[in-house]
């Protein structure tokens, strides 16, 4: 029994991917990541076992958030950025529901920015999978707050000047407590995420490197490319050495990330065979958010090298919805189920006699 | 009405009305060789006016006078008026807090026009309100705070007290701060702890000048301060050192009574309460009426925290409060929570539903129930956080992307927030929209006796969700269309996650009539909007009520929201001084009462008084046609009823 999931009736039949398509035409650009990310979802709820009716997704503006509309479930297809706030009364309103928060670039960093951080800090019980193309799509090609530095676009003729954020480093300053990034192609990988996520009480924030192939195409080629993710990508799995790159003679990535005894920070080194033993260990469950925020640093914001995917941080945390309820709870031991005559009477009254 | 109320009530530049029905009563001789011989005067109605520095403690004040004047049985109205800043800057004008309290021995409309009683706890505080005394009235200052330096503050070359200047009043000088102190000698505080029990020591004064029942202070006090009980001892001993002053000094040789207004209210059980929390109350209430857990959320804003603040503490009844980091973020997740089957709501002032206004637009889209309740202030922007206005009504009406109609309601005194707070939501569970409830900042912090209803009384809210498809498809299978609508009321079906077999998507995007698919059509959306329309134009509201006694006015007085006492205290006042004038007001905004227009058509002359530059007035022109004429003041303060029937008669007057 996963514990996150755990007020959640569970489906009575086995369930197939097409339980959980919706009978409307998806309506993305042929060629979108978003169909990937759509049928990874799809076939990995059945794994979850759960009651279709009890579960939503909840999504802000975009064109990531019109995928409420194709999954078989509870659905609101709300306003720009205003999703994580939305799923936040739902979820903490009623527990033995799934709640997800389907969202972009543009929809969580840039209009529901504060909304982001605060469901983060809350640790309210939702998952948030945050498409990211680095692009405006749905408004046809702006750069977006995840965009690099000096992008050309409709609305940047000479280049845009405002530096990216880099959505897992802000999730974790903002007290995120699962933090996790994956890639459209890879459908292993974003399950395993995705599955991750699952099993986690509190908030959950999934980075998805999600290809526009009309507005930003190759945005992320370098981590898909056979040949140039040996270098460009991180895979972290926890409890384990983290090396990437070609393999070295022990089977294990030839690069590898250590701590730099000058400064405290990450740097990724070439690894020798007396060198191995000094590679990092991921702790994806360490208490402190400081070694999962450095490593969220290596990646280059402009060429991606050094991009960690995989699961960054999953810490056990008081969970908001939780506590909500407990206090509830708490009151009526306290004071008793709310009485309402006695409640409007007050204390202090006075009779008149008719 | 008797002729004492007349006079009194008319006299704003006469004493408190006094009639010695009674012969002078010998004050009780305890203990004392020589007691003066104290007098005390039957009264019908007092207004009180209590000031000082936002740090005196007067808001406690008054409410504790107003508490003892409630269990007392008077009937009342209060008003309190402070500075937005929380410690404004010391002994300045911008730095006066005041509360002031009406209470009589007959049914009453209005916190009073003009005190008869002015408590100044420094000079700042006698020169803010002195320009709203009438001749005669009795002005009881604090004369220790009457320094050079704290004169000088105001603009005062030459002490007031002194100069002649306040020879048209009846000036009891009293060194509050030192008979404060000196009574407090043995209590084992610091000089500057002793002090700040002043403002119980001026308490203490004004009840026995008023005959208040004491107990209740005395015990609120011990609990307030059941941590440092030398505290609240010594607030007690100071409360006790104002009444026995009172009892003992010469110079108050008079003290007067407000019998209970018993034949005023019909029988019934009882209690004093704020705007506020009577509509935290009404909330509560609908939520239990409705057997729906209720979900607020909100962010702080003035003057509509205390409506959060009080929800918080109801958690025994399944309230859950949510406060959110921004305005939008609150209404956002009330709606989440109506999705999930909550009675849901949000709190806010006129700034905070500006921010709220797409997702309201959201809410009418996704036509779930959810309650927006504006507490308005002074604007625009910021405006005036801790004054009144009633200026969010367009706002209100209008103040959305698209078509985009909802539904309003205003309550009409503080006490009546409890029932429009259910009105609102029987509209909005009734007929799966967001409502909006319009109340103001004189409604939210004054208050008034309520009868407490019996619980059984109250409407029943209970709703039912969609359990069951409700169309068949072309193929035969049983299939749920989430914008199928109840033929009677053109609600929507409302069902909530959980449900199986139901499962739907909803969204801002405009939907195919019944399936609730996307649909750009554009029949469908010309249909989709005359429909929404429609349904709100299709509430049931009752007709507005007219009152003309005698059928004879050819003016009508027409009001909505926190102007009823006003109005009617001005009315009452015509009509005594036998004006004709037709009343009526209305607590339905959208849609407006079916009847409205024949009442409007059926009077020469319709006025309107509003808190603002004429929003009703300008909604009653555009739907009706009528010549509708606006009376408006937006200086943060309620009407004054005698300048308010001045300005009646001359506008009845005038062809």
């Amino acid at each position: 029994m996963i514990e996150a999931l755990s007020l959640v009736p569970k489906a009575e039949a086995k369930q197939s991917m097409k339980d959980f398509k919706s009978d409307q035409e998806v309506r993305w650009c042929p060629g979108c990541g978003d169909y990937a990310i759509l049928a990874a979802v799809q076939s990995f709820m059945p794994e979850l076992g759960l009651a279709r009716e009890n579960v939503v997704f909840v999504s802000g503006i975009g064109c990531s958030s019109r995928f409420p509309y194709y999954m078989n479930t509870y659905g609101m297809h709300s306003i720009h950025g205003r999703a994580p706030a939305i799923a936040t009364g739902l979820a903490s309103s009623r527990r033995d529901l799934s709640v997800w928060v389907v969202t972009g670039d543009g929809d969580a960093l840039s209009i529901g920015g504060n909304h982001l951080i605060h469901a983060l800090r809350r640790n309210v019980n939702l998952k948030i999978l945050l498409f990211n193309n680095r692009i405006y799509g749905l408004t046809k090609g702006q750069y977006s707050p995840t965009s690099e530095v000096g992008k050309i676009t409709k609305s940047t003729p000479m280049g845009s000047l405002d530096a990216p954020f880099n959505p897992v480093s802000l999730a974790i300053g903002a007290e995120a407590s699962f933090v996790a990034r994956t890639v459209d192609s890879d459908r292993k990988h974003l399950q395993s995420v995705l599955r991750a996520a699952a099993e986690h009480s509190g908030t959950a924030l999934v980075e998805i490197y999600q290809n526009c192939n009309i507005f930003n195409d190759g945005a992320f080629e370098v981590l898909k490319d056979r040949e140039s993710a040996l270098d460009a990508v991180i895979r972290l799995e926890h409890g384990e050495p983290i090396r990437f790159g070609a393999p070295a003679e022990d089977g294990l990535g030839s690069k590898g990330v250590v701590r730099d005894p000058a400064t405290g920070d990450l740097k990724v080194i070439d690894v020798t065979v007396e060198g191995a033993a000094g590679v990092l260990v991921h702790d994806a469950h360490a208490a402190s958010p400081t070694t999962a925020f450095a490593l969220s640093r290596l990646a280059d914001a402009d060429t991606l090298h050094h991009t960690p995917i995989g699961v960054l941080r999953d810490v056990s945390r008081p969970v908001y919805d939780t506590e909500m309820a407990e206090q509830l709870e708490k009151a009526v031991v306290q004071q008793g189920k709310g009485d309402l005559a006695s409640l409007l009477a007050g204390r202090d009254t006075w009779t008149v006699v008719g | 009405m008797t002729s004492q109320v007349s006079s009194s009530s008319s006299a704003t530049a006469e004493p408190p009305a006094q009639e010695p029905s009674h012969p002078p009563v010998i004050g009780d001789v305890l203990g004392e060789q020589r007691k003066p011989v104290k007098e005390t005067r039957r009264l019908d109605r007092v207004i009180i006016r209590f000031a000082g520095d936002s740090g005196d403690g007067m808001q406690l004040t008054g409410d504790r006078f107003t508490s003892e004047t409630a269990s007392f049985g008077n009937d009342l109205s209060t008003l309190p008026n402070f500075p937005a800043e929380i410690r404004a800057p010391a002994g300045t004008l911008p730095g006066v807090s005041s509360f002031q309290l009406h209470f009589a021995d007959h049914d009453i409309l209005t916190p009073g026009d003009a005190p008869d009683v002015l408590v100044a706890m420094n000079p700042a505080a006698l020169k803010a309100n002195i320009a709203d005394l009438p001749r005669g009235a009795e002005i009881i200052v604090n004369t220790d705070e009457f320094t050079k330096r704290a004169m000088a503050k105001v603009g005062y070359a030459a002490s007031p007290l002194d100069d002649g200047s306040l020879e048209a009043y009846a000036v009891h000088p009293v060194p509050l701060t030192t008979l404060t102190v000196e009574a407090l000698k043995d209590s084992g505080l610091a000089r500057k702890d002793a002090e700040r029990a002043k403002n119980m020591f001026a308490l203490g004064l004004l009840s026995w000048m008023y005959h208040r029942p004491t107990e209740g202070t005395e015990s609120f006090l011990r609990k307030k301060f059941a941590k440092k009980p030398d505290i609240a001892e010594a607030n007690v001993t100071a409360f006790r050192a104002g009444w026995n002053f009172g009892e003992t000094t010469e110079d108050f040789a008079v003290n007067y009574e407000v019998q209970p207004a018993s034949s005023a209210f019909p029988a019934g059980t009882y209690r004093n309460i704020s705007g506020n929390l009577a509509l935290a109350y009404g909330l509560v209430a609908a939520g239990q009426r409705s057997e729906l857990p209720l979900f607020l959320g909100s962010y702080p804003i003035t003057p509509a925290s205390d409506i959060l603040h009080e929800l918080s503490r109801h958690k025994n009844f399944g309230v859950r409060t949510f406060q959110a980091e921004d305005e939008i973020a609150a209404i956002g997740a009330a709606l989440g929570a109506a999705f999930g089957g909550s009675l849901a709501l949000t709190t806010t002032s006129g700034p905070g539903v500006a921010l709220k206004s797409e997702t309201i637009g959201l809410a009418v889209s996704l036509e779930l129930p959810l309650l927006i309740i504006d507490i308005q202030r002074g604007g625009p922007s910021t405006g005036l956080p801790t004054k009144t206005e009633q200026s969010d009504l367009l706002q209100a009406m209008y103040g959305r992307n698209g078509e985009a109609p909802v539904p309003v309601v205003a309550p009409c005194t503080p006490a009546d927030c409890f029932d429009a707070a259910l009105e609102a939501a029987r509209i909005a569970l009734t007929y799966r929209t967001p409502v909006m409830l319009l109340s103001d900042g004189y409604l939210a912090n004054g208050s008034e006796p309520w009868r407490i209803p019996d619980v059984e009384d109250l409407p029943d809210l209970r709703v039912r969700f969609a359990t069951a498809p409700n169309h068949t498809a072309a193929d035969g299978s049983e299939e749920f269309w989430p914008y199928l609508r109840d033929p009677e009321t053109l609600a929507r079906p409302w069902a909530v996650p959980g449900t199986p077999g139901l499962e739907h998507r909803i969204g801002g995007i405009e939907k195919q009539d019944g399936t609730g698919n996307i649909s750009y059509d554009p029949a469908n959306h010309d249909f989709m909007t005359r429909t929404r329309q429609a349904k709100i134009d299709g509430v049931q509201v009752p007709d507005v009520v007219v009152d003309d006694p005698g059928g004879a006015a050819r003016t009508l007085v027409i009001g909505w929201g926190s102007t009823y006492g006003p109005i009617t205290a001005a009315v009452r006042r015509i009509r005594r001084e036998g004006g004709s004038i037709a009343q009526a007001h209305l607590r339905h905004l959208n849609p407006f009462p079916a009847n409205l227009g024949e009442v409007l058509r059926a009077y020469d002359k319709v006025v309107v008084p509003e808190m603002n530059l004429g929003q009703l007035a300008h909604l009653l022109r555009a739907k009706y046609l009528v010549d509708a004429h606006s009376y408006t003041q937006v200086t943060g303060l309620p009407f004054k009823s005698e300048q308010l029937a001045k300005a009646l008669v001359e506008e009845s007057a005038n062809d």
